[in-house]
């Protein structure tokens, strides 16, 4: 239904606006177009018009035409001068607007971690996941970091852009108007998978949204620790370079990896138990298995201790070399039930949560 | 010495060379006489066949990654696996490395610069003929390092070399690097030598205001390229510096500032593109005035906007970062500035326009290739517009938009300039005339496929399709279709260019000295010209008046009336 609706409102040029700037964005885009429209059919219009009538009548033809005339150059030169003046105050102001977030946008800040070639979001209490909900009609912050190379943050239907940089915090704020779903791209190369850096943003009602945040509370809780380490393979971007079939990728697979002797570029080698797995995720140029580029980027800072043990947990449930226990029952705690519901809120592109499907 | 005089009076150059004679392509015979050779001509000749190489090479990456983006359009198609991405951004990659640093670059100035600028200074080289060639291997050099790219590795950081990406990836960064460098001291050579070459070695009764618009914009093109490749230099210096000794200059992991290469490398690659379009905007002038038959409306204002661009163009380099974090005021500045580069492009195209105002308007090959540049290079600068407005630049930046509007303004416009100079210049380079149906017919194609592949991307752009994606949400696939389908279109086109000229030189017929009527100093010498470039010094006048050159139906060309010449000069002096 959403679906349906946007796409009536997606005009011939531009994607439906649905955020507070768009509706500047857009007037200056039109008002742009259709200049560029007229100076185009003045141009190519007087060129053809020229050309047809002063088409060479004869090779020894020797036409003379004026050459020079001061008083022409400056009235020609004054139409384009006083256009771009205007546009460039109104592209100002425009950008003004997208640059500065209303106050009480850091209200509702978002964390906004990108890394070789995921997205991950924290919300004020800490609670994160691998597409970005946010409240209808409410300004929100984004705070933008980068945990290896450039990417940047781009979501067309709110107009907004903005490069995350490592090494440095970059800001950005939108107001989205409408609920539904939006596609949010990676607009800065970044390697290898950049093209598949592409995930959602939720835009929900003030009520689904705090259920929504609710439900994340109580993942890290109620979740058996190898469905929260699944979850934590889609939110922090595994998912991109190490699969669960023993295919190679960019890293090497996680299936039958624990328990197994890797040898590293180094030549040295190392039994992966735990311990390993943790310093994988936390420093993983340390041990470097041999075959794979240094690509990873760290997840210190990012991922929760909970997290690391359900990684631990699911690569144990996979892998033939080890015939332990593994912790696939939900923590003794209450809301076993909601437990259960919220495996579905994992990352990835086609994450759904309860509510969203109840929106549709 | 009257005697001649007297001749020349009566049958203009015409005399000044039989056939048989020699001229500078059969002036000495063998390899060596070609690699060590210091007439500008067979420089430029060397450069000719080195720079549409790499045209081939780059042009041929950009049918095999648009192939890729068609083939993602399938309904049904499997997820894109990772050998695939990385082959599309090894493509895209030295696609535009190619391209920017081996042929857009190079092509005007190189090789029609090298072929023309003397000739049309009535001069016999350019100042300095072993720098020169020294330029020609660097070019080589640089190809060399380009080459070992492709075998060893490849390169997939983008032509643009952003860090941290570029400190971090496995490919041959360093190599490429190098390439480049050296590449760069080609084009420092070149803008050193005819900077000098036209200070010093205008005949005389050329002043500066009697020089054809082509040597202002090369000269214009000259300045940025002495002063802007040194920056680039010591940019890559500093890249290959992170990556091979550690050194944190741009990588944060070592302490560095990721954006400050980004401010490098514009500080360079801005101004570059007016190296890119300026040679073509001369190109333009001297066609307009040739196939219009008339002198050139406006001439100071054309010549001093292209000194205009030159010097502001180094002035906007920040608005390729208007997302990258740089403060609101910078970002102010730089829109500010770069709307102010929009008048002198405008004030060219308005001025190119009056000069067909009450001329004699002759549809040959070149004049189509100057008819299509309006179009394409007006349909860029507009959108050139919305990238500069601040809020529209803050949806377009690396999107499509931006591909298509960059295209539009080094492809299409520095394209079809540097295919009409090539047809202009032709029977005066190779002596040989070349088939104007087959010509006119590869003129559409090149016009309608360069539209058709273009023009949808600024569509799809705006709808948001991100740049440098080797997959795409199935709501883009239309767009990659048509684009893809275009590219098709102008590749047969410039395959047929290719043909057109081959053909030319098998069996195309002998050319007159002058076949199009033009009067810069390069038509007062015989086609193809001497290896002195002129038998005696030409008669230097106003560059535009054309009124002394008659039609002559038995050789299809124009034949030099110098008492009338004479006499049109001293009415102008007045």
């Amino acid at each position: 239904m959403l679906a349906i609706l946007a796409q009536a409102e997606k005009t011939f040029f531009l994607p439906p606006g649905r955020s507070t700037v768009a509706a500047s964005h857009d007037g200056l885009y039109q008002f742009v177009l259709w200049m560029s429209v007229i100076w185009l059919i003045l141009i190519a219009g007087v060129m053809i018009y020229f050309v047809i009538k002063y088409r060479r009548k004869s090779p020894h033809d020797k036409p003379v035409g004026p050459t020079h005339s001061t008083a022409i150059e400056l009235g020609w030169t004054l139409p384009p001068l006083i256009l771009v003046m205007i546009i460039f105050v109104w592209g100002f102001r425009g950008f003004m607007d997208m640059n500065q977030a209303p106050n009480g946008a850091t209200r509702n800040q978002v964390i906004v971690a990108a890394s070789k070639w995921n997205w991950s979001f924290t919300y004020a209490g800490g609670q994160n996941d691998g597409t970005l909900h946010v409240p209808v009609n409410t300004p929100i912050s984004l705070v933008l970091t980068s945990s290896d190379v450039i990417h940047s943050f781009y979501v067309p239907d709110f107009r907004v852009k903005k490069d995350v940089v490592p090494g440095r915090y970059n800001k950005t704020w939108f107001q989205a108007t409408e609920v539904g779903e939006y596609n949010l791209f990676c607009a800065e190369y970044c390697g290898q998978q950049h093209s598949t850096m592409v995930t959602k943003v939720v835009v929900q009602s003030q009520e689904d949204y705090d259920a929504y945040i609710r439900k994340l509370d109580e993942i890290i809780m109620t979740m058996p620790p190898v469905e929260l380490g699944k979850r934590a393979y889609k939110v922090y971007g595994c998912k991109q370079c190490h699969s669960l079939d023993g295919i190679a990728g960019t890293g090497p697979s996680w299936k039958d990896v624990f328990g197994k002797t890797q040898t590293f570029a180094d030549g040295s080698s190392r039994k992966v138990d735990e311990n390993y797995v943790r310093d994988s995720i936390l420093n993983p140029g340390k041990d470097l298995v041999a075959g794979y580029d240094n690509v990873m980027p760290t997840f210190q800072g990012q991922i929760k201790e909970q997290e690391i043990t359900g990684v631990i947990e699911l690569l144990k449930s996979i892998s033939a070399n080890y015939d332990g226990p593994i912790l696939d029952k939900a923590p003794a705690a209450p809301g076993d039930e909601a437990g259960a519901d919220a495996g579905d809120t994992s990352g990835g592109g086609n994450d759904e949560t309860g509510e969203t499907q109840l929106q549709e | 010495m009257s005697v001649i005089q007297d001749q020349v009076k009566v049958s203009g150059y015409g005399g000044q060379q039989g056939p048989g004679e020699t001229n500078y392509i059969n002036h000495s015979k063998g390899i060596m006489s070609w690699l060590l050779t210091l007439d500008h001509k067979r420089i430029g000749l060397m450069y000719m066949i080195a720079v549409l190489t790499a045209f081939l090479g780059g042009g041929l990456c950009a049918i095999a990654l648009r192939t890729m983006l068609y083939m993602r359009s399938a309904p049904d198609v499997a997820p894109i696996t990772t050998g695939t991405q990385d082959v599309y951004n090894q493509l895209f990659t030295l696609h535009g490395a190619i391209l920017v640093f081996m042929f857009i670059i190079p092509a005007v100035p190189a090789i029609l610069g090298n072929m023309i600028l003397p000739l049309m200074l009535g001069a016999k080289d350019v100042a300095f003929p072993r720098l020169n060639l020294l330029s020609w291997y660097c070019y080589m050099a640089g190809a060399t390092f380009f080459l070992f790219v492709l075998l060893s590795g490849g390169l997939d950081t983008g032509w643009t070399f952003y860090t941290p990406y570029s400190t971090s990836t496995s490919t041959s960064v360093a190599a490429a690097t190098m390439g480049a460098f050296i590449l760069g001291f080609s084009s420092i050579l070149t803008g050193l030598n005819f900077i000098a070459t036209i200070h010093m070695l205008r005949p005389a009764g050329m002043g500066w205001f009697r020089m054809p618009l082509f040597l202002w914009a090369l000269y214009a093109t000259s300045i940025i390229q002495v002063l802007a490749t040194p920056v680039l230099a010591i940019t890559l210096m500093l890249l290959a510096a992170e990556r091979i000794l550690h050194v944190g200059i741009f990588d944060p992991a070592l302490g560095g500032d990721p954006v400050l290469f980004q401010h490098f490398f514009w500080f360079y690659s801005h101004p570059a593109v007016y190296i890119m379009i300026l040679p073509g905007m001369g190109i333009i002038s001297e066609l307009m005035a040739t196939f219009c038959r008339r002198q050139v409306f406006g001439y100071s204002f054309i010549a001093f906007s292209s000194i205009a661009i030159a010097l502001l163009g180094f002035l906007v380099w920040g608005h390729h970062m208007y997302t990258s974090g740089q403060s609101a005021m910078t970002n102010a500045i730089f829109s500010l500035i770069t709307f102010s580069v929009a008048i002198p492009s405008a004030i060219k195209i308005f001025n190119w326009l009056a000069t067909m105002y009450k001329g004699s308007i002759s549809l040959a090959t070149p004049m189509l290739y100057a008819l299509a540049f309006i179009w394409l290079f007006t349909i860029g600068g507009l959108t050139g517009v919305f990238l500069g407005a601040l809020s529209l630049d803050i949806m377009a930046h690396d999107t499509y938009f931006v591909v298509a509007h960059f295209h539009y303004v080094m492809v299409g416009s520095m394209l079809t300039s540097f295919i009409g100079g090539m047809y202009y210049w032709w029977p005066k380079m190779f002596g040989k005339m070349y088939n104007e149906t087959v010509a006119k017919v590869a003129w559409f194609l090149i016009f309608f496929g360069f539209n058709l592949t273009f023009f949808i991307q600024f569509i799809a752009g705006s709808q948001g399709m991100p740049r440098r994606y080797a997959d795409y949400l199935p709501e883009f696939a239309i767009y990659h279709q048509i684009s893809t389908l275009g590219s098709y279109v102008l590749a047969i086109g410039l395959f047929l260019v290719l043909y057109n000229w081959i053909q030319s030189l098998v069996s195309g017929p002998k050319a007159p000295q002058n076949p199009w009527g033009g009067n810069t100093l390069e038509w007062h010498t015989s086609s193809p010209p001497p290896h002195e470039n002129f038998i005696e010094d030409p008669h230097v006048t106003e560059p535009y008046e054309m009124r002394a050159w008659d039609y002559d139906e038995s050789i299809d060309g124009y034949v030099y009336d110098k008492a009338k010449a004479i006499e049109l000069d001293k009415q102008s002096q007045h």
